[in-house]
């Protein structure tokens, strides 16, 4: 193993390997990523993989309508010969309540004055873009046909290579155990197959990311929130986008592969590391999905599988180095909406760690915001 | 016959070759190979392939086959209608 480097990333999931590849890009010298299993093994390889645009705060429209742009020709943008799945068949997002309706309809204005193509449709014109929707209690949804769907596995493997071709060195089956530091700085991190000397580190870790920070003495309030998913047998192609419901708390989306993924939220899931699948999840899912798209109760579920949300208070990522240590900085929090933001995270968190100016102001995502209560609360999370 | 051409995951279509190169690219688990080529996420959940790609990995990394560790084992056990997951409430 590596005895020095200019970098250490703390784990291999998109945000890791996304942040490595531009640093290595930026010119960061000796770049590493250490990854306890094996790339995405975490919330990355777990995730629902779709990419939508239609947010609620200015800044995670920003995030992803870049990084829909950059994904839309990633493996150009890397130089690395990858098929990352990306489709744009859209996200539509019924609204079940006035409530609902307004605060998406406030979203809409947001997103349009940010040239995000999404636009109120009504429950009639719903079904045309998926027939078989139960419109029943819809007032109406939002829909951005250019939201879709990118292969989570494939990403984070463009970018891991790409950044092997700058030479960075991804290590897996290598835990962090500790950082040494001494008066604020950081010496080494130590990790099961030996040290690395090192002053700076992007703590990637999602659902453990706390766990890293109180390797440096950092309290950072993200903690680790189960969420499940499970995948049906493949289909000829019969639903274009995601529909996620905020009012149902499910998300549900044909991939390009034929198979339907979906998930649904649990507002009692208590923190915990837990990423067992459980029997309840299955019986909530099915009874959740048939009132709102009552055909797929035809489906076969072939496995299920769960994952680390990254909580964040806010639902809003930590992005910046903490007031204790400088040179310890923090990507992660991303609560459910990681993958679809990585390519422009990657690249902002590298420009942060080298010092130069970041493509769009990011330094109010420092952890320190809780202390000042200067938070930015997104509405629109399942 | 191309061994290469040998169909090892019949639910997704996976061929020897394509196993060989996944391995030949570092890729030393069936998790990670499954993730890489979709090898054992069809019905049969690995149940024809897992045996097949561990004695490949073996032959690649001169493993015991007993070292080469299993992929998570997720439900269902078989495929099952959603529409089944409903019923229930009362005796049939």
């Amino acid at each position: 193993m590596i005895k020095n480097a200019d970098v250490v990333v703390i784990g291999g999931g998109v945000i890791g390997c996304s942040t490595a590849y531009n640093l290595a890009r930026l010119g960061a010298g000796k770049v590493v990523v250490l990854e306890k299993n094996y790339l995405a093994s975490g919330a990355t390889g777990r995730c629902g993989a779709g990419m939508r645009m239609q947010w609620g705060t200015e800044t995670n429209c920003l995030l992803s309508r870049e990084s829909v742009k950059m994904l839309s020709h990633l493996p150009d943008l890397l130089h690395v010969n990858v098929d990352i799945e990306f489709t744009q068949n859209g996200y539509l997002m019924p609204a079940y309540s006035e409530k609902m309706a307004e605060q998406f309809k406030k979203n809409l204005i947001l997103q349009k004055s940010l040239n995000i193509p999404a636009r109120w449709v009504t429950p009639e014109e719903s079904l045309e873009i998926v027939p078989f929707l139960n419109t029943k209690g819809m007032f109406g949804a939002t829909y951005c046909a250019e939201d879709g769907h990118c292969n989570p596995f494939k990403v984070t493997e463009a970018y891991a290579q790409a950044a092997k071709n700058l030479n960075v060195e991804i290590y897996t089956d290598t835990e962090v155990q500790g950082i040494v530091t001494k008066n604020g700085k950081i010496i080494s991190v130590r990790t099961n197959q030996g040290n690395i000397q090192t002053d700076t580190v992007v703590n990637a870790a999602g659902g453990y990311a706390k766990t890293v920070g109180r390797m440096v003495g950092v309290e950072l309030p993200i903690f680790p929130e189960r969420h499940e998913i499970l995948v049906t047998e493949p289909v000829e192609p019969t639903m274009g986008p995601m529909v996620m419901s905020f009012y149902h708390n499910l998300y549900c989306q044909q991939s390009p592969h034929g198979s339907f993924i979906m998930g649904i939220g649990h507002p009692n899931e208590p923190e915990s590391y837990n990423i067992k699948s459980s029997w309840q999840f299955l019986r909530d899912m099915a009874e959740r999905l048939v009132e709102i798209l009552p055909p797929l109760a035809g489906l076969n579920v072939v496995r299920q599988w769960a994952g680390l949300y990254d909580m964040c208070p806010d639902r809003t990522p930590i992005l910046g180095s903490s007031p204790a240590f400088n040179r310890f900085f923090t990507a992660a929090g991303f609560s459910g909406h990681g993958f679809m933001i990585s390519p422009i995270t990657g690249q902002l968190m590298a420009e942060m760690v080298m010092g130069k100016p970041t493509a769009f102001p990011i330094q109010m995502f420092d952890a320190g915001r809780f202390d000042r209560g200067e938070l930015f609360v997104e509405p629109s999370v399942v | 016959m191309n061994h290469n051409d040998i169909i090892i995951c019949r639910c997704e279509d996976i061929t020897l070759g394509e196993i060989r190169e996944q391995i030949a690219q570092g890729k030393h688990t069936l998790e990670e190979i499954k993730r890489a080529c979709r090898s054992g996420m069809g019905p049969c959940q690995g149940r024809t392939c897992a045996p097949l790609i561990v004695s490949e990995i073996a032959k690649a990394t001169g493993k015991p086959v007993a070292q080469i560790p299993l992929p998570t084992f997720r439900p269902s056990t078989s495929p099952i209608k959603m529409a089944s997951l409903l019923g229930g409430d009362q005796h049939d």
